[in-house]
C-alpha cells in the first residue's frame, strides 16, 4: 500500500491518538460501561490500521516490532491467568481484591450512583489484561495479513517483469 | 406480532448467509455467509434477552426501574463475537493462502484431496 | 483444605500456563523441556482427578466463589455461576484424552526440530488440549460451546501447520467451514434452551426439562452438530482430509479432540434431555449413524492407497461402534429390564471402544507419522520392505493393527465382543454389520501390513533408519496403555468403563450433584 496524500497523513498524526485515548477509557472503564478489554482493545489497535492506510506498509512494517506485540500479548495473557490463580485459596478466579481497599478494593455505595472506578476488584485487572492481548493480537492479525498481501503483489509484480 | 419481528430477521440472516455458504462458488462470498449466519445467532441470543420497555442491566445506574433486559445473553453475544472475529481472521488468512498456492477463488478449482 | 479440591479448575489452568507461556521458548531445548513438563502435569492432573471421582463420587467445583446459588426472594434456587462438574465418565474421558495428548506431545518433540515456529505449535498445542479437557469436566451449556470453540480454532492451526502444502490449506479450511457452522449451530440450541429455561446449567436444565417442540428443535441442532465434529457418516467429508494433512502427532490427538464431541454428544441426549426422551427416534438415529459409519468409511477405506488416509477412514469407522453401542443403551434407557439384558452391556462397549479406539488409532497415526519421517512417503504403491531396518515401529504397527482389527488377546476384541452381543439383541443385522465391517478392517491392514512393511528390500529405503528415540517413547507411551487394557479387561470394565457408563445412565445423581435433591 502506498502513502496517502501529506493531508492525510497530517490528520492521521493528530487524530489517530485520540484512538488510543478512546480504547484505553473503554478498557479502564470496562466494569462500569458497555466494554471492556476486548472492545477498547479492538478500538486501540485500530491505530495500526491507521497507520497502514495513512502511511503506507513500507513505513508500518519499519515502526511494527513483532516481538514485542508478541511478548506483550502472552504477557497479557499470563496476567489473565495469574489473576485467576491468585484466588486459588477460596476457588479459581475467585475475586480476592474486591472490598479490601487499596487501588482496587473500594466498596461501592448502595443504591443509584455513577459508579466507583477502582472497585472491582480483579475484574479491572483482568479487563486490563484482556486489553494488552488484544491490542497486541489484532494489531500482529494486521500486520500479518498486510504481508501476506504484500507477498501477493510482489509475486504478479515479478510475474508481470517477466 | 411486533415482538416476533426480530426473529424474522434472525431468520432471514440464517437463511441468506447458508445459501451463500452452500450455493456460492466463491471462497470470500463464502466467508460473507459465515459471517452472516454468525450475525444471526448473535442477534438471536439478543433478542432473547430483550424485555419490552427493560433498561439496562446495570444496578448502579438503572436507577428505580421495575424490569431489565437480561444480561446473561449479553454476555454471550459478547463471547461470541470475540470467538467469531477469531474465526473470521484466520478464514480470510487461509483463504489468502489458498489464493496464493491455486490462483482462484473458484472452490470448484480447488479440489486436490478426494477420494 | 485439601488442595486436591481445586483438581478440575487445575485440568484447565495448567495446559493454559502452557500455552500462554509457549511464545516465551524460542530456545529450541527450554521449549522441548516446557512443552513435556507442562502435558506430563496435565496427565497427572487428569489421573488424580480421575481418582477423586473415583473415590468420591461426583465432583462439583465452581468458578469464582464459594457457592453457586442464587436463592431467589420466592424460595426458588438457581445455579448462576459456572460450574465444573465432573463425574466418572467425564474423568474417564479426561484420562483418555490426556494419555493420548502426552504420547502425541513426546512423539511430536523431534517432528518440530524440521521446522521454525515450533513455539507456536506448541502453543497451540496446548490450546488443543485446554479446549478438549473443558469440554469434558464443564457443566455449563454455553461454557461447553467456548471450550468447543477454542479447541476447533487451535486445531484449524494445527491441521495447516505445514502451510507450504496446499493440501495443508485446503484439508483445513474445509475444517474450518463445517466446524464454524456446527459450532453456531450448538450455540443456536444453547440460546433456545436458556429461552425455554433461564438457565445456562445442564443439570439444572435437566432437571425441569420438559419434551415440547422448542426442545426438539435445539437437540436436532446439538445432534447434527456433534455428529458432524465427531465425523459420523453423512458429515465426514471433513476427518479424511484433516486427519491425513495434520501433523502426525496432530492427528493422533486429533482423534481423541473428535472424541470430545462425542462426548459432548452422549452428556446432552443422556444427562440433559435423558428421561425426558419419549421416542426412541434419537437412539435409532445415533444407531443409524454408527451403522453407516461403520460400513461405508470402511468400505472406503479398502481402496485408499495413502496410509494417513486409509487411517482416518478407520477412524470413522471406529466412530460407528461408538455410536452404536451407546445408541443401544439410549434406546434401553427409558426400560429398565431392556437396560439390565442388554443396554448396560452395550453401553460398556461403546464407553470401552471409546479408550481402546483413542489408544490404538493414537498409535496408529503415530507409526504413520514415523514411516512419513523415516521414508518421506505414505504411499503405499511405494513403501515396502520396511520392517528390516524400523523393527520397532513394526511392532508397534502390528500389535495396534491387531487392535483395531479386534483379534482375540488385544483390547480391541474386548469392546467388539461387548457391541456385538447386545446390538444382536435389538436386531441381528446391526451385529451383522457391525461383523462384516471388523473383517474389512481386518483386510486393510494386512493390506497395509504387507505393503509397506513386508516384501522385498526397496533400494531407496536403504538409508532408512529406525526413528528417534523420542518418538520411540511417545509410542511406547500408547503401547503400554493398550498392553494394560488388553491383559487387564476384567480391571477395566469393573474400575474404568463401568463407573463411566453408570455416571452416563444416572441421570438423577448427575442432577442431584448441583441442584440437590430438595425442591
Amino acid at each position: 500500500m502506498n502513502p496517502l496524500s501529506l493531508i492525510v497523513r497530517t490528520v492521521c498524526n493528530v487524530f489517530a491518538w485520540f484512538m488510543v485515548i478512546f480504547g484505553a477509557y473503554i478498557i479502564v472503564h470496562g466494569h462500569l460501561s458497555p466494554g471492556g478489554g476486548f472492545q477498547g482493545g479492538a478500538v486501540v489497535a485500530t491505530f495500526i490500521a491507521f497507520l497502514l492506510v495513512a502511511h503506507g506498509g513500507k513505513r508500518l512494517l519499519g515502526w511494527v516490532k513483532e516481538g514485542l506485540f508478541s511478548a506483550v500479548e502472552s504477557t497479557g495473557l499470563l496476567i489473565f491467568l495469574g489473576a485467576g490463580l491468585f484466588g486459588i485459596s477460596t476457588t479459581f478466579f475467585y475475586n480476592f481484591l474486591a472490598k479490601k481497599g487499596g487501588l482496587f478494593g473500594s466498596v461501592v455505595p448502595l443504591g443509584s450512583n455513577t459508579g466507583v472506578l477502582n472497585s472491582s476488584g480483579t475484574i479491572a485487572l483482568m479487563n486490563l489484561a484482556v486489553g494488552l492481548e488484544v491490542v497486541a493480537g489484532l494489531s500482529l492479525i494486521i500486520v500479518y495479513m498486510f504481508k501476506g498481501i504484500r507477498l501477493e503483489l510482489d509475486r504478479e509484480e515479478e510475474s508481470h517483469d517477466r | 406480532m411486533t415482538g416476533n419481528l426480530p426473529f424474522v430477521v434472525v431468520g432471514l440472516l440464517f437463511a441468506i448467509g447458508m445459501a451463500l455458504i452452500l450455493f456460492d462458488k466463491n471462497l470470500i462470498k463464502i466467508a460473507i455467509g459465515v459471517s452472516m449466519v454468525e450475525a444471526a445467532t448473535n442477534l438471536f441470543l439478543i433478542v432473547l434477552g430483550y424485555r419490552t420497555g427493560g433498561s439496562i442491566p446495570v444496578y448502579t445506574l438503572a436507577g428505580e426501574v421495575k424490569r431489565m433486559v437480561l444480561p446473561t445473553p449479553q454476555a454471550l453475544t459478547l463471547t461470541a463475537i470475540v470467538i467469531g472475529v477469531a474465526t473470521t481472521a484466520l478464514m480470510l488468512s487461509l483463504i489468502m493462502l489458498l489464493y496464493r498456492y491455486y490462483g482462484t477463488l473458484d472452490v470448484r478449482e480447488i479440489r486436490r484431496l478426494r477420494g | 483444605m485439601n488442595w486436591q479440591i481445586h483438581l478440575p479448575a487445575l485440568l484447565i489452568a495448567v495446559p493454559l500456563l502452557g500455552a500462554f507461556a509457549a511464545p516465551a521458548f524460542a530456545n529450541r531445548r527450554l521449549r522441548d523441556v516446557w512443552f513435556t513438563v507442562m502435558i506430563a502435569a496435565t496427565t497427572v492432573i487428569a489421573f488424580l482427578l480421575w481418582r477423586r471421582v473415583g473415590a468420591e463420587g461426583i465432583v462439583v467445583y465452581v468458578m469464582g466463589g464459594e457457592n453457586w446459588h442464587l436463592t431467589l426472594p420466592s424460595g426458588m434456587r438457581l445455579p448462576i455461576r459456572i460450574i465444573m462438574e465432573v463425574d466418572a465418565f467425564s474423568a474417564f474421558m479426561a484420562l483418555s484424552g490426556s494419555i493420548v495428548s502426552f504420547a502425541g506431545a513426546i512423539f511430536s518433540l523431534r517432528f518440530l526440530d524440521r521446522t521454525t515456529g515450533g513455539e507456536k505449535f506448541v502453543a497451540l498445542y496446548f490450546l488443543l488440549t485446554a479446549g478438549m479437557l473443558g469440554m469434558e469436566t464443564t457443566g455449563d451449556l454455553f461454557n461447553f460451546f467456548v471450550f468447543l470453540e477454542i479447541a476447533s480454532v487451535a486445531s484449524y492451526g494445527l491441521i495447516a501447520f505445514w502451510r507450504n502444502t496446499p493440501e495443508a490449506i485446503e484439508a483445513s479450511f474445509k475444517y474450518m467451514l463445517l466446524s464454524t457452522i456446527a459450532a453456531l449451530m450448538v450455540l443456536i440450541g444453547v440460546g433456545i434452551l436458556y429461552g425455554r429455561y433461564g438457565a445456562l446449567n445442564m443439570a439444572a436444565i435437566a432437571k425441569s426439562m420438559q419434551l415440547g417442540l422448542p426442545e426438539k428443535v435445539a437437540l436436532a441442532l446439538f445432534v447434527a452438530a456433534l455428529a458432524m465434529k465427531c465425523g459420523a457418516v453423512p458429515l465426514h467429508m471433513w476427518v479424511p482430509d484433516a486427519y491425513s494433512q495434520a501433523p502426525a502427532g496432530i492427528s493422533c490427538f486429533l482423534v481423541s479432540v473428535s472424541q470430545a464431541s462425542l462426548y459432548g454428544l452422549f452428556r446432552i441426549s443422556f444427562s440433559v434431555y435423558g428421561r425426558a426422551l419419549d421416542t426412541p427416534a434419537v437412539a435409532w438415529i445415533i444407531i443409524v449413524f454408527g451403522i453407516l459409519s461403520m460400513f461405508i468409511a470402511v468400505v472406503m477405506a479398502v481402496i485408499q492407497k495413502e496410509v494417513k488416509r486409509l487411517m482416518a477412514y478407520h477412524a470413522v469407522s471406529q466412530t460407528g461402534y461408538m455410536l452404536l453401542g451407546v445408541g443401544v443403551g439410549l434406546l434401553a434407557l427409558a426400560h429398565p429390564q431392556a437396560m439390565s439384558e442388554y443396554g448396560f452391556t452395550a453401553m460398556q462397549g461403546g464407553i470401552f471402544h471409546i479408550i481402546n479406539h483413542a489408544m490404538y488409532k493414537g498409535l496408529l497415526f503415530l507409526t504413520a507419522g514415523s514411516i512419513f519421517y523415516a521414508s518421506g512417503t505414505l504411499d503405499l504403491n511405494r513403501l515396502g520392505g520396511l520392517a528390516r531396518n524400523m523393527p520397532y515401529t513394526t511392532v508397534m504397527f502390528v500389535v495396534s493393527a491387531a487392535a483395531i482389527a479386534g483379534l482375540p488377546p488385544v483390547n480391541g476384541f474386548v469392546s467388539k465382543l461387548l457391541v456385538y452381543e447386545s446390538s444382536f439383541a435389538v436386531h441381528p443385522i446391526l451385529t451383522v454389520m457391525a461383523l462384516v465391517t471388523s473383517i474389512l478392517t481386518l483386510a486393510s491392514f494386512v493390506k497395509v501390513f504387507q505393503s509397506a512393511f513386508l516384501g522385498p528390500a526397496r533400494a531407496r529405503f536403504s538409508e532408512v533408519r529406525e526413528v528417534p528415540r523420542s518418538m520411540l517413547v511417545g509410542m511406547t507411551v500408547l503401547l503400554v496403555a493398550i498392553l494394560w487394557l488388553s491383559f487387564m479387561p476384567t480391571w477395566s470394565l469393573s474400575r474404568l468403563v463401568g463407573p463411566a457408563a453408570q455416571a452416563l445412565v444416572d441421570q438423577a445423581g448427575y442432577i442431584e450433584a448441583v441442584m440437590g435433591s430438595g425442591l
